[in-house]
């Protein structure tokens, strides 16, 4: 199969490990290909598509589906477009152009936001997860209202049936219940204690549809929150799969939930409240696909962090951890994660302005920054774009103690600054993380993420 | 004799000797026109203000708020089409004060979608008119489906004096066109500008600056964020208004000087002069 063979081939070709470009030959060659294996996993399909947080979502859900005996399919690594999707197909199929194992295995995809459109009815999911919609890489997507009425216009015109996992705290998301043909089930957080006091600033569906602004009697993150519109009457409703008590530490967090009414505790290793919704839509998709509660909590308990989201390393005395972030919500949440706790910061940020990345790097200034000023954070600037990043930094009271653009060079001056015993955290866009991740791997003596998924 | 600094509207003393130097802004609809991080220019200014030593009092003004008496400078980002929709006929109807304001040399600056509603008008993709304040002489109209946005780096000559080579990043459907009564405020040596054809970027009247440029604008070109301040001080003071002498702005001048390389990378460069093609078409 000629798909096959150049995975192999790209994979030597090093930066992002090639998981896109096989699919790429393949959708070239036989364009019918995903249209025709798309039905053939035996447990059906399953997309999960939203701004933040697909890949740990996508990655969580293959731990709880494969607990439940049910075999993943999976496009790796962020690789979300079209070609990635076909990939996945193409690494499995025999000579004969079949999936082997198709019976025991369910087909789980994260889709780019604006490719899931199109996506949609080629892969026929069985379940549709949709995760947030924040601003990001306003360059390439254009503008938030056009992706999220694409999305709706798509479910009016789905001829399939399927359930929707809608986060209910996200009214962008939330909303599309109006779009659904079948069975919705939704997740989301109901804890006080949780909320922000005042808003974050990269807030988006602030407007209902109905044209009056939402009133929230909690935010949790940007517009994610208990909303309701005092207008025409449009409230989140009481979620499916709820967050009822949720502690938040810097090295992760312990979340009481229930799931459909059974009462579950979910002690995750991933810090932050962006990475408890990934937690509670990874819940909601399997409680979806027919997946009892206690072997998702134990799943959820078990899985470990996906390719460069809060992965950590161990470097000599020092350990480090690697956090994506990609746009001003991603950003402010993992800010939000670090601070959680009291002691000192040392962070080595970095900003490219690849595609991948958003050329734009306006994003930064939509990003609460100020939130790591008198926290004692030790920072090092480095990417493309470090002298942006430095800047935004400094305007916000964080200046830094060092910009070197090479990410060999900032990763070593951030190490030999950061104390033995202690750790770095590392922010960076996702160019950046490849190459940083990279840069760490080799320090650490771990493998690239390919060979150790093998 | 320095007012209280955690709370910036109590009101500063008259200046005196270059002490206590304030200056008021007024930061239109900040809540709905803050799509593409113009935040920044407001979070620079204040940065450079206190540099100087100057206050800086600002007053948000949204949807049903009054403006103050008085502004000294003006600033209001750029929105989705649906944002522009929800304030256009009320910032059309601020026009005969904000037209006031800037006859009188308040200093202004107006980006993208806040440019285009500083305008005449905007007549966005589905044909809807939107009308504008009238600050400027501009109109816009969204060319509709099919037609490209105009997206990425800018590299600009300014012509506001000392303002020198500014950078940012463009992201807008609408063209724009200059009418008899608009200056250009800058022109386009990598980029778009104002609609990709006569090589304009922005507009200028008086002291009132329209542009496309975010990226944030005023963080990254730090000679024109002094020369927005000089100019709400010279409102503020009046012809005595002791002018600033600039100080040095290392990270800015840095970032202001990877950007060019950027824009000269990768966007196009503009090679017709753009002489006298300014009129509406
Ligand atoms: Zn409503």
């Amino acid at each position: 199969m000629l798909g096959r063979a150049s995975g192999a081939v790209v994979r030597r070709l090093g930066r992002g490990g090639g998981t896109a470009l096989p699919g790429l030959v393949a959708a070239t060659i036989a364009p019918r290909l995903m249209e025709r294996l798309a039905s053939t996993p035996g447990h059906g399909v399953a997309t999960v598509t939203g701004t933040n947080g697909k890949t740990t979502t996508t990655h969580l859900l293959a731990a709880i589906v494969r607990a439940a005996g049910i075999e993943p399919l999976t496009n790796p690594s962020g690789s979300n477009l079209e070609r990635g999707v076909i990939a996945a197909y193409t690494e499995q199929v025999d000579a004969m152009g079949r999936l082997p194992d198709a019976a025991s295995q369910v087909g789980l995809f994260e889709v780019d936001e604006a490719v899931l459109p199109w996506l949609f009815p080629r892969l026929r999911p069985r379940v549709a997860v949709f995760l947030n919609l924040f601003r990001d890489q306003l360059d390439r997507y254009g503008e938030v209202d056009s992706v999220a009425d694409g999305w709706g216009a798509m479910l009016r015109r789905a001829a399939h049936a399927h359930t929707l996992v809608l986060n209910a705290d996200d009214p962008a998301i939330a909303l599309l219940a109006e779009s659904a043909h079948g069975p919705v089930v939704t997740f989301g957080v109901d804890d006080d204690a949780v909320a922000l006091t005042h808003a974050d600033h990269a807030s988006d569906a602030r407007f209902c549809v109905c044209g009056a602004r939402f009133v929230y009697d909690a935010i949790y993150m940007g517009h994610v929150g208990r909303w309701r519109c005092t207008f025409c009457g449009r409230a989140r409703v009481a979620p499916t799969v709820s967050a009822r008590h949720v502690e938040l530490r810097t090295d992760g967090a312990t979340i009481e939930m229930t799931i459909a009414g059974a009462p579950v505790t979910v002690v995750s290793p991933l810090a932050g409240l962006y990475s408890v919704y990934n937690v509670l839509a990874a819940a909601a998709a399997a409680h979806a696909l027919g997946i009892d509660a206690s072997t998702i909590a134990s799943a959820l308990a078990a899985a470990g962090p996906a390719f460069g989201r809060q992965e950590r390393f161990t470097i000599g005395e020092r350990s480090a951890r690697l956090l994506l972030a990609k746009n001003p919500a991603g950003l402010n949440e993992v800010i939000r994660a670090l601070t959680a706790g009291d002691a000192p910061l040392m962070v080595l940020a970095m900003l490219n302005d690849g595609v991948q990345d958003g050329q734009d790097v306006s994003w930064i200034y939509d990003a609460d920054v100020e939130a790591l000023a008198g926290r004692g954070v030790t920072l090092v600037c480095s990417g493309d774009r470090a002298d942006d990043l430095a800047l935004r930094c400094a305007l916000a009271g964080v200046v830094p103690v060092s910009v070197i653009d090479d990410t060999e060079r900032a990763l070593d001056a951030a190490l030999a600054r950061t104390p033995s015993g202690a750790r770095l955290d590392i922010i960076a866009t996702y160019t950046a993380m490849i190459d940083v991740r990279a840069a760490l791997a080799r320090r650490a003596g771990v493998g690239a993420y390919w060979e150790a998924r093998a | 004799m320095n007012s209280d600094p955690r709370n910036p509207s109590t009101p500063a003393l008259p200046h005196e000797g270059g002490g206590g130097r304030s200056i008021r802004v007024v930061s239109l609809y900040d809540d709905v026109m803050n799509v593409y991080a113009d935040r920044g220019n407001l979070i620079a200014l204040r940065a450079r203000a206190a540099e100087y030593g100057i206050e800086v009092e600002v007053t948000s003004v949204s949807v049903g708020d009054p403006l103050p008496a008085e502004a000294d400078l003006v600033l209001i980002g750029g929105g989705q089409d649906r944002e522009q929709r929800r304030i256009a006929q009320e910032l059309a109807g601020r026009g005969p004060v904000l037209r006031a304001w800037a006859e009188d040399d308040v200093a202004m600056l107006a980006i993208c979608g806040g440019f285009q509603l500083f305008g005449r008008f905007y007549r966005d993709s589905s044909g809807e008119e939107l009308p504008g304040a009238g600050v400027f002489d501009v109109t816009t109209v969204a060319p509709g489906p099919g037609w490209p946005r105009c997206i990425g780096d800018v590299l600009a000559a300014s012509l506001v004096p000392g303002a020198g080579e500014l950078v940012g990043f463009e992201n807008h459907a609408g063209r724009t066109y200059l009418g008899a009564g608009a200056q250009p405020f800058a022109i386009v040596e990598h980029g778009f500008g104002n609609n990709g054809e006569d090589g304009t970027e922005g507009a200028r009247y008086r002291e009132a600056i329209g542009t496309y440029l975010h990226g944030s604008l005023l963080p990254k070109n730090p000679a024109l964020l002094d020369h927005l301040i000089g100019a709400a001080l010279r409102h503020r003071e009046g012809d005595d208004s002791a002018p600033l002498v600039p100080l040095p702005a290392v990270f800015a001048e840095r970032a202001h000087a990877a950007a060019v390389q950027v824009a000269r990378r990768r966007s196009r460069r503009v090679q017709a002069a753009p002489g006298s093609a300014y009129a509406t078409p």
